[in-house]
């Protein structure tokens, strides 16, 4: 069967997608288009409820919801999309490194994963924070920090079945060096499993995001963000309850959707691992 | 422990050396040059980075964490004190993660693709996808705001009646939980089916034990290194998790000491609470690793 017509029938992959779509279409809007723009503040018509002007009512400055949770998805793709790229791009090289060298490089590598394991996004967060005060650099590097021994340790697992394939020995005995094998065999051979991995750590980027502007160390104002809607949202829980559903529920369907995605790519990019579940 | 010696140089090199100044920070920026003077000496900050370091592990070592500017007491005693609410917190969270998870993974395994096992997956998606602050507030607008069961935030401290302290830390233990719990019960559900193809599984069912006896005595052990392992790796999650729900349910500890001593630049504080953190993400990925061998003695060899 053709790689699109699998795609189709695998539910999960299609759901995700879609949902990973609509975030991203959203994104894409919030650069033309929102109905009101997400940081008037309008005092007097704070708190509404749902009506024909603000579909989803103001908060507790008069800002329109919809608006602000369409311009925040902005933020939440940002910060994905660096984050991981970090994680990625430090990552995968140590990884490669460490499968290609062997030895004490290997294990000097593993060693920094796993110390690097021991300080959470959070952690990173709040000492960075400390210093050099909360923001929106200081949570993507923190969250990027952490997605580095996550690629690391993937991609040297991932190598390292691969250096040890007949193809390579071939290759060895042509002569050809390390980083000819490494650009030409491995990576190659390893990109799908990395695929995956990265629609994953975008998914765990968007909750970390979340969490740090929720603490106050992430997106600062004016700039809108899902997770400090939430943080404004609980202040206001007694009078307005429904305004900590929403950015919520965002936050909740992007992850989903980037977690089904990332499942039906597994699936579909190596069928091996599908039947064994 | 090399490990624990290279996290702690790492947090006093970011909190300690890399600025350049902590009195700087702790001062901000209308500081005179004398204040900061008299600061830098009375910290010790005259001195240099590898004194400052080794009279900070020493410290440590005796367990004397040094002396909070912003609290004028103790840090260790300020710590003990929040320690009272956070770890009580995680213990529950843990409990209930292994609770959930194990009862729905073997649930779902033993009725692998049928309407159960179905459910639990779906169920599961949609739990690792919830923020778990956001579960918190949640649940407390339906069971504090809405119902009234539990105090939507605050802890009224052990002292007068422990029920009272568990009371409050059921909601936030809960929000923790059921998204740890939606992730291992995953783990618990591929591992339990991958014993369950085992040949040793088929010897003994064919032995005459019925498929409960063999679930309980000969799986249910096997499959624990792999929900072990996410265990060992979630507890990081964990506490991360308690920093964020502390501050969702207002509770006063470690979480909320590290955010106060951000706002008040104690950043002796700061590095304290950050170690203890990091330190026992350490600790508990080396008991991990010592508890697989205690489970699975065929681990012993390799070893």
């Amino acid at each position: 069967m053709r790689f699109s017509d699998r795609a189709w029938r695998h539910s999960s992959f299609v759901i995700g997608s879609l949902l990973v779509g609509l975030l991203l279409a959203t994104a894409a809007l919030s650069f033309v288009w929102t109905p009101h723009s997400p940081t008037d503040i309008d005092v007097p018509s704070k708190l509404q409820g749902p009506s024909a002007a603000h579909w989803l009512g103001t908060d507790s400055l008069g800002r329109d919801i919809v608006s602000l949770l369409i311009a925040g998805s902005q933020n939440s793709i940002a910060v994905g999309l660096i984050a991981v790229g970090i994680g990625m791009g430090f990552g995968v090289a140590l990884g490669l490194l460490a499968s290609a060298r062997r030895g004490w490089v290997e294990e000097l590598v593993m060693r920094f994963a796993d110390f690097t394991f021991a300080f959470p996004a959070l952690l990173s967060a709040i000492m960075l924070t400390a210093i050099y005060g909360p923001g929106l650099v200081t949570s993507v590097v923190a969250i990027g920090i952490f997605n580095i021994p996550v690629f690391a340790r993937i991609t040297r697992a991932a190598a390292n079945g691969v250096w040890s394939r007949d193809y390579v020995l071939a290759s060895r005995a042509c002569g050809k060096g390390a980083w000819h094998i490494t650009v030409a065999h491995v990576l190659p051979n390893i990109a799908s499993g990395l695929i995956v991995q990265a629609t994953i750590q975008f998914a765990t980027a968007i909750l970390a995001e979340a969490a740090l502007s929720y603490l106050g160390l992430g997106t600062q104002p004016p700039q809108p963000s899902w997770g400090r809607m939430l943080n404004e949202a609980q202040s206001m829980m007694f009078q307005a309850p429904t305004l900590a559903i929403w950015p919520g529920l965002a936050i909740a369907l992007s992850v989903l959707g980037l977690n089904l995605m990332g499942d039906g790519l597994r699936d579909l990019l190596d069928p091996k691992l599908a039947r064994q579940r | 422990m090399l490990t624990l010696v290279a996290a702690s140089v790492v947090i006093f090199a970011v909190l300690d050396v890399l600025p350049g100044n902590v009195a700087e920070v702790m001062l901000g920026e209308s500081a005179t040059a004398e204040s900061l003077a008299a600061l830098q000496a009375k910290l010790g900050l005259d001195r240099p980075p590898a004194e400052r370091y080794a009279s900070w592990m020493r410290g440590l070592a005796h367990g004397d964490m040094g002396t909070s500017h912003s609290y004028d007491s103790p840090v260790a005693d300020l710590v003990k004190e929040r320690a009272l609410v956070t770890v009580p917190l995680a213990v529950m969270a843990m409990a209930l993660t292994t609770l959930i998870a194990l009862v729905l993974g073997v649930y779902a395994a033993s009725h692998h693709n049928r309407g159960g096992d179905l459910a639990v997956m779906v169920g599961s998606q949609l739990g690792i996808a919830l923020p778990n602050f956001w579960l918190g507030i949640l649940l407390s607008l339906v069971f504090a705001v809405q119902l009234r069961w539990f105090s939507a935030g605050g802890f009224p401290g052990w002292e007068d009646s422990p029920w009272d302290g568990v009371r409050a830390l059921v909601l936030p233990a809960v929000a923790l939980a059921a998204v740890q719990a939606a992730i291992l019960a995953r783990i618990t559900r591929s591992a339990v089916l991958d014993v369950l193809r085992e040949d040793f599984v088929r010897t003994a069912r064919a032995k005459g034990l019925t498929r409960r006896q063999v679930l309980w005595g000969h799986v249910l052990r096997n499959a624990f290194v792999p929900v072990l392992t996410v265990m060992g790796l979630q507890f990081a999650n964990l506490l991360t998790g308690t920093v964020v729900i502390e501050r969702v349910f207002s509770l006063p500890g470690l979480g909320r000491l590290v955010f106060e001593a951000i706002a008040n630049r104690d950043l002796i504080v700061v590095r304290n609470v950050v170690m203890l953190f990091a330190g026992s993400v350490i600790v508990i990925n080396f008991v991990v690793d010592v508890l697989y061998v205690v489970i699975d003695p065929r681990l012993r060899r390799h070893a």
